[in-house]
Protein backbone atom coordinates (compact mmCIF):
# COMPACT_ATOMS: atom_id res chain seq x y z
CA UNK A 1 0.00 0.00 0.00
CA UNK A 2 1.59 3.03 -1.15
CA UNK A 3 0.90 6.87 -0.36
CA UNK A 4 -0.66 8.62 -3.29
CA UNK A 5 1.94 11.69 -3.75
CA UNK A 6 3.24 14.26 -6.45
CA UNK A 7 7.00 14.77 -6.40
CA UNK A 8 8.55 17.56 -6.30
CA UNK A 9 12.27 18.95 -5.65
CA UNK A 10 14.11 21.54 -3.42
CA UNK A 11 13.53 23.74 -6.67
CA UNK A 12 10.65 23.58 -7.11
CA UNK A 13 8.72 23.02 -3.33
CA UNK A 14 7.72 26.47 -2.82
CA UNK A 15 6.51 27.28 -6.05
CA UNK A 16 4.21 23.90 -5.63
CA UNK A 17 3.36 25.04 -2.22
CA UNK A 18 1.86 28.22 -3.15
CA UNK A 19 0.51 26.49 -5.63
CA UNK A 20 -1.56 24.55 -3.05
CA UNK A 21 -2.31 27.61 -1.47
CA UNK A 22 -3.83 29.33 -4.33
CA UNK A 23 -6.24 26.77 -4.96
CA UNK A 24 -7.10 26.59 -1.46
CA UNK A 25 -5.52 24.06 0.62
CA UNK A 26 -5.04 24.37 4.01
CA UNK A 27 -1.72 23.05 5.33
CA UNK A 28 -2.09 19.95 7.73
CA UNK A 29 1.60 19.27 8.41
CA UNK A 30 4.79 17.72 6.89
CA UNK A 31 6.33 14.23 7.78
CA UNK A 32 9.97 13.60 7.69
CA UNK A 33 11.05 10.06 7.30
CA UNK A 34 14.71 9.18 7.77
CA UNK A 35 15.26 7.06 4.76
CA UNK A 36 19.67 5.76 5.16
CA UNK A 37 22.52 7.34 6.33
CA UNK A 38 22.49 10.38 4.12
CA UNK A 39 19.16 10.71 2.79
CA UNK A 40 15.22 11.89 3.96
CA UNK A 41 11.99 12.02 2.77
CA UNK A 42 9.72 14.81 3.25
CA UNK A 43 6.11 14.77 2.93
CA UNK A 44 3.91 18.03 2.47
CA UNK A 45 0.26 17.51 3.49
CA UNK A 46 -2.75 19.47 3.06
CA UNK A 47 -5.89 18.89 2.95
CA UNK A 48 -9.43 20.61 1.08
CA UNK A 49 -12.94 19.49 1.56
CA UNK A 50 -11.59 16.46 3.86
CA UNK A 51 -9.52 15.40 1.15
CA UNK A 52 -5.34 15.26 1.89
CA UNK A 53 -3.02 15.86 -0.87
CA UNK A 54 0.55 14.80 -0.19
CA UNK A 55 3.56 15.97 -1.86
CA UNK A 56 6.69 14.75 -1.11
CA UNK A 57 10.81 15.20 -2.03
CA UNK A 58 13.45 13.35 -1.02
CA UNK A 59 16.80 15.35 -0.32
CA UNK A 60 20.04 14.95 1.44
CA UNK A 61 20.43 15.57 5.15
CA UNK A 62 22.71 17.97 5.04
CA UNK A 63 21.57 19.92 2.84
CA UNK A 64 19.02 22.80 3.63
CA UNK A 65 15.66 22.51 2.60
CA UNK A 66 13.64 25.58 1.04
CA UNK A 67 11.12 26.75 3.89
CA UNK A 68 7.83 26.91 3.46
CA UNK A 69 7.02 29.19 6.16
CA UNK A 70 6.71 32.29 4.14
CA UNK A 71 3.63 30.96 2.19
CA UNK A 72 2.43 28.61 5.11
CA UNK A 73 3.55 30.47 8.37
CA UNK A 74 1.70 27.29 9.88
CA UNK A 75 5.19 25.65 8.90
CA UNK A 76 7.41 27.72 10.95
CA UNK A 77 6.45 24.92 14.01
CA UNK A 78 7.28 21.76 12.31
CA UNK A 79 10.40 22.65 10.47
CA UNK A 80 11.74 23.56 13.64
CA UNK A 81 10.50 20.22 14.95
CA UNK A 82 12.25 18.44 11.86
CA UNK A 83 15.13 20.95 12.65
CA UNK A 84 15.45 19.54 16.24
CA UNK A 85 14.65 16.09 15.62
CA UNK A 86 16.47 15.38 12.12
CA UNK A 87 19.31 18.17 12.01
CA UNK A 88 17.60 19.47 9.16
CA UNK A 89 18.40 22.98 8.29
CA UNK A 90 15.25 24.86 6.24
CA UNK A 91 16.53 28.74 4.08
CA UNK A 92 14.22 31.13 5.04
CA UNK A 93 12.14 30.03 7.98
CA UNK A 94 10.41 32.72 9.66
CA UNK A 95 10.61 31.71 12.61
CA UNK A 96 13.90 30.03 14.01
CA UNK A 97 14.09 28.77 17.47
CA UNK A 98 17.97 27.01 16.07
CA UNK A 99 17.10 23.99 17.04
CA UNK A 100 15.81 24.17 20.51
CA UNK A 101 12.46 24.14 19.87
CA UNK A 102 11.86 20.72 21.93
CA UNK A 103 15.78 20.20 22.89
CA UNK A 104 18.11 22.25 25.12
CA UNK A 105 21.31 23.76 23.20
CA UNK A 106 23.62 21.35 24.98
CA UNK A 107 21.84 18.25 22.80
CA UNK A 108 23.93 17.61 20.02
CA UNK A 109 22.41 14.84 18.56
CA UNK A 110 19.48 14.27 16.00
CA UNK A 111 17.09 11.98 18.19
CA UNK A 112 14.77 10.89 15.76
CA UNK A 113 17.61 9.80 13.24
CA UNK A 114 17.62 6.00 13.15
CA UNK A 115 21.32 6.32 11.51
CA UNK A 116 23.00 7.83 14.62
CA UNK A 117 23.64 11.20 12.88
CA UNK A 118 25.67 13.93 14.68
CA UNK A 119 23.98 17.71 14.07
CA UNK A 120 26.58 19.80 11.70
CA UNK A 121 27.39 22.18 14.16
CA UNK A 122 29.03 19.20 16.65
CA UNK A 123 30.67 17.70 13.63
CA UNK A 124 31.99 21.08 12.83
CA UNK A 125 33.16 21.13 16.46
CA UNK A 126 34.52 17.80 16.60
CA UNK A 127 36.60 18.90 13.10
CA UNK A 128 37.87 21.75 14.96
CA UNK A 129 39.48 19.97 18.08
CA UNK A 130 41.02 17.25 15.60
CA UNK B 1 4.79 54.37 23.35
CA UNK B 2 7.26 52.07 25.49
CA UNK B 3 7.50 48.04 24.24
CA UNK B 4 7.61 45.82 27.59
CA UNK B 5 7.96 42.07 27.16
CA UNK B 6 5.85 40.53 29.54
CA UNK B 7 6.99 36.08 29.98
CA UNK B 8 3.79 34.38 30.23
CA UNK B 9 4.02 30.95 31.31
CA UNK B 10 5.69 28.23 31.55
CA UNK B 11 3.62 28.02 34.88
CA UNK B 12 0.54 29.93 35.48
CA UNK B 13 -2.73 29.56 37.40
CA UNK B 14 -4.71 28.73 34.26
CA UNK B 15 -2.22 26.66 32.54
CA UNK B 16 -2.75 23.12 32.86
CA UNK B 17 0.22 22.31 31.39
CA UNK B 18 3.66 24.37 30.61
CA UNK B 19 3.80 26.56 27.88
CA UNK B 20 5.70 29.43 27.29
CA UNK B 21 4.40 32.87 25.36
CA UNK B 22 7.03 35.70 25.03
CA UNK B 23 3.93 38.78 24.94
CA UNK B 24 5.23 42.43 23.77
CA UNK B 25 2.94 45.26 24.90
CA UNK B 26 2.52 48.29 24.18
CA UNK B 27 0.72 50.53 27.06
CA UNK B 28 -1.38 47.45 27.60
CA UNK B 29 -2.02 46.14 23.92
CA UNK B 30 -0.45 43.11 22.81
CA UNK B 31 1.84 43.55 19.32
CA UNK B 32 3.46 40.75 18.93
CA UNK B 33 3.48 36.76 20.29
CA UNK B 34 5.98 33.95 20.42
CA UNK B 35 5.27 30.71 21.77
CA UNK B 36 8.07 28.76 23.28
CA UNK B 37 7.60 24.71 23.63
CA UNK B 38 9.83 21.58 25.06
CA UNK B 39 8.75 21.57 28.42
CA UNK B 40 7.24 18.06 28.44
CA UNK B 41 8.37 16.54 24.77
CA UNK B 42 8.96 12.86 25.58
CA UNK B 43 10.07 11.37 21.60
CA UNK B 44 7.11 9.04 22.00
CA UNK B 45 7.11 8.77 18.07
CA UNK B 46 10.69 7.12 18.59
CA UNK B 47 9.14 3.87 20.35
CA UNK B 48 8.07 2.65 17.51
CA UNK B 49 11.93 1.35 17.14
CA UNK B 50 11.74 -0.65 19.97
CA UNK B 51 8.26 -1.36 20.60
CA UNK B 52 6.15 -3.56 18.13
CA UNK B 53 3.01 -2.37 16.04
CA UNK B 54 0.61 -3.99 18.81
CA UNK B 55 2.88 -2.32 21.74
CA UNK B 56 2.54 0.55 20.22
CA UNK B 57 -0.97 1.18 20.90
CA UNK B 58 -0.14 1.38 24.71
CA UNK B 59 2.26 3.98 23.63
CA UNK B 60 0.18 6.16 21.53
CA UNK B 61 -2.72 5.87 24.53
CA UNK B 62 -0.34 7.82 26.77
CA UNK B 63 0.66 10.51 23.84
CA UNK B 64 -2.54 12.55 25.69
CA UNK B 65 -4.13 11.51 29.27
CA UNK B 66 -7.73 13.42 27.99
CA UNK B 67 -8.05 11.59 24.38
CA UNK B 68 -6.10 8.70 25.06
CA UNK B 69 -8.57 6.33 23.37
CA UNK B 70 -9.17 8.19 20.44
CA UNK B 71 -5.81 8.17 20.05
CA UNK B 72 -5.77 4.60 20.01
CA UNK B 73 -8.35 4.08 17.64
CA UNK B 74 -6.68 6.77 15.16
CA UNK B 75 -3.70 4.91 15.15
CA UNK B 76 -5.66 1.32 15.06
CA UNK B 77 -7.59 2.11 11.93
CA UNK B 78 -4.21 3.40 10.33
CA UNK B 79 -2.99 -0.28 10.49
CA UNK B 80 -6.10 -2.47 9.93
CA UNK B 81 -6.61 0.11 6.56
CA UNK B 82 -2.83 -0.74 5.50
CA UNK B 83 -3.16 -5.04 6.74
CA UNK B 84 -6.87 -5.02 4.90
CA UNK B 85 -8.29 -5.97 7.91
CA UNK B 86 -12.53 -5.73 7.89
CA UNK B 87 -13.56 -4.69 11.43
CA UNK B 88 -16.49 -6.12 13.04
CA UNK B 89 -19.44 -3.46 12.92
CA UNK B 90 -20.00 -3.65 16.17
CA UNK B 91 -16.81 -3.20 17.28
CA UNK B 92 -16.96 0.46 15.21
CA UNK B 93 -20.09 1.20 16.84
CA UNK B 94 -18.36 0.68 19.92
CA UNK B 95 -15.46 3.01 19.27
CA UNK B 96 -17.98 5.40 18.51
CA UNK B 97 -19.48 5.09 21.76
CA UNK B 98 -16.32 5.76 23.49
CA UNK B 99 -15.18 8.14 21.28
CA UNK B 100 -18.24 10.24 22.05
CA UNK B 101 -17.79 9.69 26.09
CA UNK B 102 -13.87 11.10 25.63
CA UNK B 103 -15.32 13.94 23.42
CA UNK B 104 -18.17 14.95 26.53
CA UNK B 105 -15.63 14.58 29.74
CA UNK B 106 -12.61 16.43 27.61
CA UNK B 107 -15.09 19.80 26.48
CA UNK B 108 -16.73 19.42 30.32
CA UNK B 109 -12.89 19.43 31.38
CA UNK B 110 -12.51 22.46 29.14
CA UNK B 111 -15.50 23.99 29.97
CA UNK B 112 -14.69 23.95 33.47
CA UNK B 113 -11.50 25.31 32.68
CA UNK B 114 -12.59 28.11 31.22
CA UNK B 115 -14.63 28.94 33.59
CA UNK B 116 -11.93 29.04 36.02
CA UNK B 117 -9.65 31.39 33.51
CA UNK B 118 -12.56 34.41 33.47
CA UNK B 119 -12.59 33.57 37.26
CA UNK B 120 -16.28 32.17 37.48
CA UNK B 121 -15.69 29.55 40.01
CA UNK B 122 -18.93 28.41 40.56
CA UNK B 123 -19.35 27.37 36.96
CA UNK B 124 -16.18 25.63 37.15
CA UNK B 125 -16.88 23.52 40.02
CA UNK B 126 -20.07 22.74 38.18
CA UNK B 127 -18.95 21.19 34.66
CA UNK B 128 -16.34 19.37 36.68
CA UNK B 129 -18.79 17.53 39.24
CA UNK B 130 -20.92 16.69 35.75
CA UNK B 131 -17.60 15.04 34.09
CA UNK B 132 -16.89 12.97 37.14
CA UNK B 133 -20.16 11.70 36.12
CA UNK B 134 -18.71 10.90 32.52
CA UNK B 135 -15.83 9.35 34.10
CA UNK B 136 -17.87 6.84 36.08
CA UNK B 137 -19.34 5.91 32.75
CA UNK B 138 -16.27 4.92 31.71
CA UNK B 139 -14.82 2.92 34.16
CA UNK B 140 -18.10 1.01 34.59
CA UNK B 141 -17.92 0.29 30.73
CA UNK B 142 -14.26 0.23 30.04
CA UNK B 143 -12.55 -0.66 33.82
CA UNK B 144 -10.51 2.48 33.85
CA UNK B 145 -11.41 6.32 33.73
CA UNK B 146 -8.96 8.24 31.56
CA UNK B 147 -6.76 5.55 29.72
CA UNK B 148 -9.53 3.06 28.77
CA UNK B 149 -7.72 1.03 26.19
CA UNK B 150 -10.51 -0.21 24.35
CA UNK B 151 -9.26 -0.70 21.24
CA UNK B 152 -6.69 -3.46 19.34
CA UNK B 153 -5.88 -4.17 15.83
CA UNK B 154 -8.96 -5.95 14.48
CA UNK B 155 -11.76 -4.05 16.90
CA UNK B 156 -12.12 -3.91 20.87
CA UNK B 157 -11.34 -5.88 23.89
CA UNK B 158 -14.64 -5.17 25.42
CA UNK B 159 -18.22 -5.26 24.92
CA UNK B 160 -21.60 -3.55 26.52
CA UNK B 161 -24.62 -5.66 27.18
CA UNK B 162 -28.02 -4.93 27.08
CA UNK B 163 -28.23 -3.60 30.98
CA UNK B 164 -24.96 -1.66 30.39
CA UNK B 165 -26.25 -0.16 27.38
CA UNK B 166 -29.71 0.95 29.15
CA UNK B 167 -27.64 2.32 32.39
CA UNK B 168 -24.88 4.35 29.32
CA UNK B 169 -28.23 5.63 28.34
CA UNK B 170 -29.74 6.83 31.58
CA UNK B 171 -26.70 8.54 32.54
CA UNK B 172 -25.94 9.82 29.30
CA UNK B 173 -29.63 11.30 29.51
CA UNK B 174 -29.03 13.04 33.23
CA UNK B 175 -25.52 14.48 32.22
CA UNK B 176 -27.39 16.38 29.21
CA UNK B 177 -30.08 17.29 31.33
CA UNK B 178 -27.26 18.58 34.45
CA UNK B 179 -25.34 20.53 30.92
CA UNK B 180 -28.55 22.39 29.49
CA UNK B 181 -28.99 23.59 32.82
CA UNK B 182 -25.33 25.47 32.92
CA UNK B 183 -26.73 26.20 29.11
CA UNK B 184 -27.95 29.93 29.83
CA UNK B 185 -24.76 30.89 32.31
CA UNK B 186 -22.43 29.69 29.57
CA UNK B 187 -23.87 30.81 26.68
CA UNK B 188 -26.21 34.15 27.79
CA UNK B 189 -24.39 35.14 31.25
CA UNK B 190 -23.21 39.11 31.30
CA UNK B 191 -19.62 38.46 32.82
CA UNK B 192 -19.31 35.57 30.32
CA UNK B 193 -19.93 37.71 27.47
CA UNK B 194 -17.92 40.16 28.71
CA UNK B 195 -14.66 38.27 28.99
CA UNK B 196 -14.85 36.65 25.49
CA UNK B 197 -17.17 38.16 22.83
CA UNK B 198 -14.85 39.78 20.70
CA UNK B 199 -11.77 38.61 22.06
CA UNK B 200 -8.69 36.62 20.51
CA UNK B 201 -10.81 37.02 16.99
CA UNK B 202 -9.65 34.86 14.14
CA UNK B 203 -11.50 35.43 10.36
CA UNK B 204 -12.60 32.09 8.40
CA UNK B 205 -9.55 32.89 5.79
CA UNK B 206 -7.00 33.46 9.28
CA UNK B 207 -8.18 30.10 10.27
CA UNK B 208 -8.01 27.81 6.94
CA UNK B 209 -4.24 29.82 6.49
CA UNK B 210 -2.98 29.46 9.51
CA UNK B 211 -3.64 25.83 9.56
CA UNK B 212 -6.05 25.55 12.26
CA UNK B 213 -8.21 22.36 13.39
CA UNK B 214 -11.43 21.67 15.48
CA UNK B 215 -13.25 24.18 17.14
CA UNK B 216 -11.09 27.01 16.36
CA UNK B 217 -11.50 26.58 12.65
CA UNK B 218 -15.59 25.78 13.08
CA UNK B 219 -16.00 28.64 15.58
CA UNK B 220 -14.18 30.49 12.93
CA UNK B 221 -17.12 29.72 10.42
CA UNK B 222 -14.99 26.54 8.41
CA UNK B 223 -17.63 23.53 8.46
CA UNK B 224 -14.89 21.19 8.52
CA UNK B 225 -14.98 18.26 11.45
CA UNK B 226 -12.94 14.49 10.23
CA UNK B 227 -16.23 12.92 11.42
CA UNK B 228 -17.84 13.95 8.72
CA UNK B 229 -15.66 11.55 6.49
CA UNK B 230 -17.83 8.77 7.51
CA UNK B 231 -14.63 6.78 9.47
CA UNK B 232 -15.36 3.81 11.16
CA UNK B 233 -19.11 3.84 12.35
CA UNK B 234 -19.89 7.81 12.03
CA UNK B 235 -20.80 7.17 8.59
CA UNK B 236 -24.51 5.61 10.38
CA UNK B 237 -24.54 8.75 12.64
CA UNK B 238 -25.85 11.09 10.20
CA UNK B 239 -23.26 13.75 11.43
CA UNK B 240 -23.39 17.38 10.87
CA UNK B 241 -20.75 19.51 12.27
CA UNK B 242 -21.44 22.63 14.82
CA UNK B 243 -20.24 25.95 13.55
CA UNK B 244 -20.22 29.34 14.59
CA UNK B 245 -18.68 32.13 12.59
CA UNK B 246 -17.69 34.69 15.00
CA UNK B 247 -14.23 33.44 15.51
CA UNK B 248 -13.66 35.02 19.18
CA UNK B 249 -13.39 32.90 22.46
CA UNK B 250 -17.02 32.80 22.82
CA UNK B 251 -18.01 31.18 19.47
CA UNK B 252 -14.61 28.80 19.88
CA UNK B 253 -16.73 27.77 23.23
CA UNK B 254 -20.21 27.46 22.40
CA UNK B 255 -18.68 25.23 19.58
CA UNK B 256 -17.77 22.74 22.48
CA UNK B 257 -20.42 23.36 24.38
CA UNK B 258 -23.06 22.40 21.71
CA UNK B 259 -20.59 19.37 21.25
CA UNK B 260 -20.68 18.18 24.64
CA UNK B 261 -25.00 17.86 23.95
CA UNK B 262 -24.26 16.62 20.32
CA UNK B 263 -21.69 13.88 21.75
CA UNK B 264 -24.78 12.42 23.89
CA UNK B 265 -26.84 12.23 21.07
CA UNK B 266 -24.81 10.20 18.97
CA UNK B 267 -24.18 7.65 22.02
CA UNK B 268 -28.04 7.53 21.63
CA UNK B 269 -28.21 6.80 18.20
CA UNK B 270 -24.71 4.25 18.53
CA UNK B 271 -26.64 2.64 21.02
CA UNK B 272 -29.70 2.36 19.42
CA UNK B 273 -28.50 1.31 16.53
CA UNK B 274 -25.62 -1.25 17.95
CA UNK B 275 -25.07 -4.55 16.07
CA UNK B 276 -25.09 -7.71 16.98
CA UNK B 277 -21.61 -9.45 16.10
CA UNK B 278 -18.26 -9.87 17.05
CA UNK B 279 -16.13 -7.13 18.52
CA UNK B 280 -12.90 -8.25 16.89
CA UNK B 281 -11.16 -10.07 14.57
CA UNK B 282 -8.14 -11.97 14.88
CA UNK B 283 -5.52 -10.47 12.77
CA UNK B 284 -2.50 -11.96 11.56
CA UNK B 285 0.81 -10.88 9.84
CA UNK B 286 2.59 -7.41 10.16
CA UNK B 287 1.59 -4.60 8.46
CA UNK B 288 3.56 -3.13 5.19
CA UNK B 289 2.96 0.02 3.43
CA UNK B 290 2.28 3.54 4.40
CA UNK B 291 -0.89 4.97 5.08
CA UNK B 292 -3.03 8.97 6.75
CA UNK B 293 -5.10 7.87 8.69
CA UNK B 294 -7.64 11.15 10.62
CA UNK B 295 -10.02 10.98 12.91
CA UNK B 296 -11.43 13.70 15.00
CA UNK B 297 -10.31 14.58 18.70
CA UNK B 298 -11.77 16.91 20.71
CA UNK B 299 -9.18 19.48 20.13
CA UNK B 300 -9.59 18.81 16.60
CA UNK B 301 -8.34 16.89 13.55
CA UNK B 302 -6.14 14.36 14.51
CA UNK B 303 -3.65 12.69 11.67
CA UNK B 304 -1.38 9.81 11.83
CA UNK B 305 1.56 9.13 9.37
CA UNK B 306 2.46 5.61 9.79
CA UNK B 307 4.98 3.61 7.48
CA UNK B 308 5.86 -0.14 7.56
CA UNK B 309 8.40 -2.60 6.18
CA UNK B 310 6.44 -5.79 7.16
CA UNK B 311 9.26 -6.14 10.09
CA UNK B 312 8.16 -6.45 13.88
CA UNK B 313 8.70 -2.83 13.75
CA UNK B 314 7.53 0.22 12.33
CA UNK B 315 9.71 2.29 9.59
CA UNK B 316 8.10 6.09 11.30
CA UNK B 317 5.22 7.00 13.05
CA UNK B 318 4.14 10.81 12.82
CA UNK B 319 1.35 12.27 14.75
CA UNK B 320 -0.07 15.29 14.48
CA UNK B 321 -1.92 16.80 17.00
CA UNK B 322 -4.99 19.71 16.54
CA UNK B 323 -3.40 21.79 19.38
CA UNK B 324 -0.57 22.23 17.13
CA UNK B 325 -1.72 22.82 14.42
CA UNK B 326 -3.88 25.49 16.96
CA UNK B 327 -0.22 27.17 17.90
CA UNK B 328 -0.16 29.42 14.85
CA UNK B 329 -3.57 30.63 14.83
CA UNK B 330 -2.80 31.28 18.66
CA UNK B 331 -0.43 33.77 17.43
CA UNK B 332 -2.50 35.62 15.58
CA UNK B 333 -5.70 35.52 18.08
CA UNK B 334 -3.44 37.51 20.84
CA UNK B 335 -2.21 40.79 18.69
CA UNK B 336 -4.23 43.85 19.29
CA UNK B 337 -6.15 42.25 22.26
CA UNK B 338 -5.34 43.45 26.36
CA UNK B 339 -2.80 41.89 27.89
CA UNK B 340 -5.44 40.58 30.93
CA UNK B 341 -7.24 38.79 28.13
CA UNK B 342 -4.14 36.22 27.40
CA UNK B 343 -4.95 33.79 29.50
CA UNK B 344 -8.43 33.16 28.31
CA UNK B 345 -7.40 33.45 24.63
CA UNK B 346 -4.76 30.83 25.60
CA UNK B 347 -7.52 28.38 27.10
CA UNK B 348 -9.96 29.06 23.93
CA UNK B 349 -7.54 27.01 21.85
CA UNK B 350 -8.22 24.00 24.94
CA UNK B 351 -4.16 23.38 24.66
CA UNK B 352 -3.10 19.96 25.50
CA UNK B 353 1.00 20.87 25.38
CA UNK B 354 1.74 16.95 25.60
CA UNK B 355 -0.14 16.20 22.83
CA UNK B 356 1.51 19.35 20.74
CA UNK B 357 5.48 18.13 22.42
CA UNK B 358 4.34 14.06 22.43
Amino acid sequence: MELECTTITRETVVDEVTKMKNDGYRFVTMSVVDLDEENVDLLYHFDKDLEVVNLRMAVPKKEPVPSISGVYFAAFLIENESKDHFGLEFDGLVLDFGGTLYLEEEVQRTPFCKYGVIRKDAEAAAEGTA
Amino acid sequence: MARTIVPFGPQHPVLPEPIHVTVTVEDEIITDAVPALGYVHRGLETLADVRDHVQMIQVVERVCGICSMIHAACYVQGIEEMMGVEVPRRAEYLRVIWSELHRMHSHLLWLGLYADAFGFESLFMQFWRIRERVMDLMEATAGARVIISVNVIGGVRRDLDEDQCKWVLSEVEDVEKQIRQLQTTMLNDYSVKKRTVDVGVITKEQALELGAAGPCLRGSGVAQDMRMTGYGAYDDMGFEPIVETAGDCYARGAVRFRETLQAGEIIRKAIAGLPEGETSVKVRGRPKGEVITRVEQPRGELMYYIKANGSKNLDRLRIRTPTFANIPPLTAMLPGMELADVPVIILSIDPCISCTER
